[in-house]
């Protein structure tokens, strides 16, 4: 076994240049809740916080589906469970504390894929669709017949949550808190999550991955363990998926069986082609983009799903790399005419 | 010995249903490589179609000539699928997988709320038929006749496919084209032609699933999404893209449910997606599949 294709841990350098676009984002993503008091409109900052969280759930399904090159059709199950996780531990517990809710998602998710992942790693392409699909579906159909545990379609209330054991003090309304200290104790994960994420992926282990996916025999010849490698890839995207749905407890104030029901999971595919499944930061640009996307067209028509299910066909059809490939190939274009 | 008897007779009325979803579901995958997520859609569709075929002339006709009505599923859920494939499908036949699942969740969106429009928010019913047949004794107990005729469609369409690809000539190139495409076009067959009669069967035989369950059940929205479900474990279990595959793994389904439903209703659909897994693991393929 050759020391360089053994999980390697060397982070990669940072490119400064990728400041000069993610930069203003960030200082716009830090000012967000202060505009939305200024209009008068704090529901912004919370339906932004949706998207950020939706754009950490999708970050680690891109590691499979853009990374690894296995399209999933189940990952509401992990954002199920950290989202579950935190419901029981409410339930049965009595736990109020943040720090314990995220702990806690991220164990029960990792051990849900991990006991999934054993099994859907030894397939690829349509069977891995279809097998994370019926696996994920065990959990639903759990979630829903168990009334006395999990609450069944009423789901389980998740209440406020206390940050950081109570050092910061947080207000009682629920809107505010929300908006203000939630909203940037997201985005700091947030923020975590992306830079972990694209250590990952700049990594010997995400170049690996990355070899898995274009060409699996070559792979397998320099020596990449496949199955372990797409295992771990899974165990990772599992991990930022429950992280995503144990944050989306708390926002959301009640966790229900729909969140592990497959057209969640083909919400989490969706938002990821949206944005360009090819790029590091696409999906999260479609999580956000989809959020507003969904959240609009259900308050402007009952036929929102016909809406949604249009701009996907035509999506597919016409701009297949999503919206960062598209913008980016045009902006190459632009460049090279001049 | 009664209760046994009903049990069975339930079991094989889910068994012919399923086998009707999930057939048309693997016929499609067998020729044409793709997994159609909207397939329950269409199942939805030939439900809805036939409830409103049947209220309509209820009450103008006898009772039991409305059954007549019944193709009118399967006719409405071909001519969709005959609709469908060259507008929608084939642009993606050569591009990745995943895009024609995605293509084919769109579809399944956009289907969802069609029927939404075109029927409104409310359960359709046509129990009108389903009353009409009455029922008869097995021994202390009574049972629907209806049930039975279910059950005879869904042997009957077992049948027929089964002499339809298997001896006739349009079968013989349906599996040739299955088997290799390129060869089959290259011996001049009209590759496109056949992808257009497939994929319109499978989508004729879950429409007619739809069709012949709905008046012992009504049609509801979101009928379609559990329907695919099921067709899913049943094709996992017996092997995506075979026909004996989707019999027998329709059966073992049937069977699994109504022992589930009596037993252990709280994990039913958990025991029934255990089963797809645990095959999965030790036969890839499914029982029937192609590796």
């Amino acid at each position: 076994m050759n020391q360089n294709h053994t999980l390697n841990t060397s982070i990669p350098r940072f490119p400064w240049k990728v400041l000069g676009y993610a930069g203003p984002v960030v200082v716009l993503l830090l000012v967000v809740p202060f505009v939305a008091d200024y209009v008068k409109d704090p529901y912004q900052t919370i339906l932004l916080s949706y998207g950020l969280i939706m754009g950490i759930a999708a970050l680690g399904f891109n590691l499979l589906l853009g990374y690894t090159g296995l399209l999933s059709f189940g990952h509401s199950a992990y954002f199920g469970m950290g989202a579950y996780a935190v419901a029981f531990s409410v339930k049965y517990l009595h736990v109020t504390s943040m720090e314990v809710f995220l702990a806690g998602g991220l164990v029960a998710t990792v051990v849900v894929s991990a006991l999934f992942g054993f099994v859907c790693v030894r397939y690829t392409r349509i069977f891995f669709g279809i097998l994370t699909l019926a696996l994920s579906q065990v959990l639903w159909s759990l979630a829903f017949k168990f009334f006395w545990v999990t609450g069944g379609t009423d789901g389980l209330r998740v209440p406020t949550p206390t940050l950081l054991g109570g050092m910061i003090k947080t207000s009682q309304d629920k809107v505010i808190f929300l908006s203000h200290a939630y909203y940037y104790y997201v985005l700091i994960i947030f923020f975590g999550c992306v830079a972990v994420m694209w250590v990952i992926v700049n990594s010997p282990f995400g170049k690996a991955l990355q070899a898995i996916r274009d060409n699996e025999i070559r792979a397998e010849f320099v020596g990449v363990q496949v199955r372990k490698y797409r295992f771990v890839a899974f165990l990772i995207s599992g991990a930022f998926t429950g992280l995503a749905g144990a944050l989306w407890a708390p926002l959301n104030g009640l966790t229900t069986p729909d969140i592990l029901y497959w057209p969640f999971s083909g919400e989490i595919v969706f938002l990821t082609v949206l944005g360009g499944f090819r790029t590091f930061a696409g999906p999260i640009i479609g999580a956000v983009v989809f959020n507003y996307l969904k959240t609009y067209a259900v308050g402007y028509t009952v036929y929102w799903q016909l809406l949604l299910g249009a701009v996907l066909v035509t999506l597919v059809l016409s701009m297949p790399l999503g919206i960062l490939g598209t913008v980016s190939r045009l902006w190459l274009k632009l460049r090279k005419s001049r | 010995m009664e209760t046994l008897i009903i049990h069975l007779l339930n079991s094989l009325l889910y068994a012919s249903v399923l086998f009707l979803i999930a057939g048309g579901l693997s016929l499609i995958y067998g020729v044409m490589g793709i997994v159609n997520l909207a397939h329950g859609n269409l199942y939805a569709l030939g439900a809805y179609a036939t409830a409103w075929a049947v209220g309509r002339m209820f009450g103008s006709v006898p009772d039991v000539a409305l059954f007549v009505f019944l193709p009118a599923g399967a006719l409405v859920a071909g001519a969709a699928g005959a609709i469908l494939e060259p507008t929608l499908l084939r642009p993606f036949y050569r591009r990745a997988e995943e895009y024609q699942l995605l293509v084919t969740f769109g579809l399944l969106l956009i289907l969802d709320d069609v029927m939404r429009f075109l029927w409104g928010p409310y359960p359709l019913s046509a129990s009108a038929l389903y009353e009409s047949f009455g029922s008869f004794p097995i021994f202390d107990s009574i049972y629907p006749t209806y049930n039975l005729l279910v059950i005879a469609v869904g042997v009957a369409a077992a049948a027929f496919l089964w002499a339809f690809v298997y001896k006739t000539k349009f079968g013989v190139i349906l599996r040739a084209t299955s088997q290799d495409k390129r060869m089959a076009s290259a011996l001049g067959v009209n590759v496109n032609k056949v992808y257009i009669q497939a994929f319109t069967i499978g989508c004729a035989m879950a429409g007619l699933a739809g069709a012949i369950i709905v008046p012992s059940q009504g049609a509801v929205l979101g009928m379609g999404v559990d329907a695919l479900i099921l067709a899913f474990v049943v094709v996992v279990i017996g092997g995506l893209g075979s026909l004996e595959g989707a019999l027998v793994g329709a059966l073992i389904t049937g069977f699994v449910r109504e022992a589930g439903i009596t037993f252990f209703p709280e994990i039913e659909l958990a025991v029934l997606y255990l089963i797809a897994a645990v095959v999965l693991l030790v036969r890839p393929a499914g029982l029937f599949g192609r590796a």
